[in-house]
């Protein structure tokens, strides 16, 4: 199993994460080697398996719908760090 | 005259309820302790001195008054991914550093709930992921009972502030074995709930079908304590199970006998450690001394728990983890136009591993790899779970080591991640399975190191879990032992 620089940078891309030339290498090698013991899963019969996403025999867990107090705008954007009049600034999303 | 840093949460309680002591006086010398220690431990991220005083004096305030709560006044230390109101909460990763959360995590709650005294914030491995606390973006923390190795991880902090005896317990969390790995390293008891056991609101998210808090202390009766306040269905967690907490003190009856425990043979690895193996083989001795039934059973998938952990909490991070944007919180780095800015956050904003397990979760969901990768993952891993159910229908609790090895040398590991992932190799099915676990001191190898000896038991199974593993303790030393640095 080998990664090539390219498949590195278009995962980086879906994952929104700037690499540099440097971590590319790097990944591409480790990435390659930790897959390539993981290959060893295909090996297991699984024709009849149901895959599992979580282990609880829960599903459609309802409550009852009561309001309770929201956050205060002061608290909403407390956190951020950069907001102006309770709203969160953010770099344009459209060209001009 | 017992140090009061030395005392446990049972003996404090006594002491406290008795007048002897006030939570004041126990809260200063855990700070005390603090300020000589860890500046070499390095176990906190933050410390709150005043806030855990002014907590101290109510919790005095209140017990002159007449009111009872489980945990009055009792100083306990936090893992930095469980939200704390008003108080900063990083999850060791330079992208949340400043971050300040708006509400408590529901275990921290029901902890204060209960009388908590929270004296600050402790070091992990950046967002849980990693098995010796080096990938915090901070810095690393040292092992007290050798400077020279990891405390394990991803609860480093917390498996080092107990040892250290700079808290009187502390929380942590398990994804992959993050509370019974360093709980085994620093030679300390460390529980892991069942998956749904314990509320899940307000643990910053790594892997949402495995994460899970839990108590990590230096006895299997205080951390009996914490999980009776910890555990139970939470509205605000869909995925809390709604079934009723058993009385988990009252469970430590002392007494196994008739107990029947498995001894899985896949868990007896190649290239364990002859004194961990040793060791354990000791302990589960003393457990047929005291009365249980063993048996040699097989858990016949454990070999590959290892790559389906990988893959699914990866991909479950890869998910979880977009939310870190740097808009609502935390700190960007400005890029070009809007994508550049979110590029350039996230990949200066994450640390190597972080990024390392983004990729591969990422790669595994991706089209034409997800069949083979986390499709093929998530039928393997119902195979595990069905390894569990089998088991528990002949046997009551399965024995093994917490880990194959003594705590490794700082470095080690670090430029090898296939080689950290192995770390958790005795730990990771117990998660995938959605059982419980819990990991005691049974002895010391290369030297003075601890070795710890982990307990299994079937989901919500955790009072006949305690029940043994206090059994051992009552019969046993080790968990009394102190690193030397802590020593008089």
């Amino acid at each position: 199993m080998e990664l090539s620089h390219e498949t590195v940078r278009a995962i980086a891309e879906l994952a929104k994460l700037e690499l540099t030339d440097e971590e590319v290498e790097r990944y591409a090698g480790q990435l390659s080697h930790i897959l390539g013991y993981f290959e060893h899963l295909q090996e297991v019969d699984t024709s009849d398996v149901e895959a599992i996403t979580s282990v609880l025999p829960l599903k459609n867990i309802m409550r009852q719908d009561i309001p309770q107090p929201p956050l205060t705008p002061d608290e909403a954007v407390a956190n951020a760090p950069d907001s102006d009049d309770h709203q969160f600034r953010v770099r344009a999303v459209l060209d001009e | 005259m017992t140090r009061l840093v030395e005392l446990t949460i049972s003996e404090a309680l006594n002491k406290l309820d008795a007048g002897e002591i006030t939570s004041v006086e126990l809260t200063q010398a855990h700070l005390d302790q603090i300020n000589t220690l860890d500046h070499t431990i390095k176990a906190f991220i933050t410390v709150t001195p005043e806030l855990a005083l002014e907590q101290a004096r109510q919790a005095d305030e209140l017990r002159a008054q007449g009111i009872k709560k489980p945990l009055l006044g009792i100083p306990l230390a936090i893992k930095d991914v469980l939200s704390t109101k008003g108080v900063e909460t990083t999850c060791a990763s330079k992208i949340l550093k400043g971050y300040v959360p708006l509400f408590d995590a529901t275990c921290v709650a029901r902890l204060y709930e209960a009388g908590m005294v929270m004296l600050g914030k402790l070091n992990m491995d950046e967002f849980a992921m990693g098995s010796s606390t080096e990938n915090s973006a901070f810095f690393n923390t040292l092992n007290p009972w050798d400077l020279e190795r990891v405390p394990g991880g991803s609860s480093g902090g917390s498996g080092a502030a107990v040892a250290a005896l700079m808290c009187m317990g502390a929380l942590g969390t398990d994804t992959g074995g993050s509370i019974r790995l360093p709980g085994s390293f620093c030679g300390i008891t460390a529980l892991k709930p069942s998956y749904g056991r314990v509320s899940r609101y307000g643990l910053i998210a790594y892997g949402s079908s495995l994460d899970c808090a839990g108590p990590m202390t230096r006895t299997v009766e205080d951390a009996a304590r914490l999980l009776q306040v910890m555990a139970g269905h939470d509205p605000l967690d869909s995925t809390s199970m709604p079934d009723p907490v058993p009385d988990y003190l009252a469970a430590l009856t002392g007494d196994i006998r008739g107990l029947k425990i498995g001894i899985p043979k896949e868990y007896f690895v190649e290239g364990m450690q002859p004194e961990v193996e040793s060791a354990v083989r000791v302990a589960i001795d003393k457990l047929q001394e005291l009365g249980a039934q063993i048996v040699e059973i097989s858990l016949p998938h454990t070999e590959y728990s290892l790559p389906v952990y990988y893959l699914v909490a990866t991909s479950e991070a890869s998910a979880n983890l977009a939310r870190f944007d740097g808009i609502r919180y935390g700190s960007p780095v400005q890029g070009e136009d809007m994508w550049d800015t979110y590029r350039k956050t996230r990949g200066q904003g994450f640390g190597d591993e972080v990024k390392r397990r983004i990729m591969l979760g990422t790669y595994a969901l991706s089209a034409g790899y997800y069949d083979a990768f986390y499709g093929k993952a998530t039928q393997v891993r119902a195979l595990i779970k069905r390894d569990f159910e089998q088991a528990f229908q002949t046997v009551d609790l399965i024995v093994a080591p917490t880990s194959p090895s003594v705590a490794f040398k700082l470095g080690e590991n670090v430029a090898d991640p296939l080689q950290m992932y192995l770390a958790d190799v005795l730990t990771i099915a117990v998660n995938l399975g959605g059982v419980c676990g819990i990991s005691v001191p049974c002895g010391f190898g290369m030297g003075n190191m601890p070795i710890g000896l982990q307990l299994i038991g079937p989901a919500l199974g955790e009072d006949v879990l305690l029940r043994a593993a206090h059994a051992y303790q009552t019969a046993t030393e080790w968990h009394k032992s102190l690193p030397p640095l802590v020593q008089v």
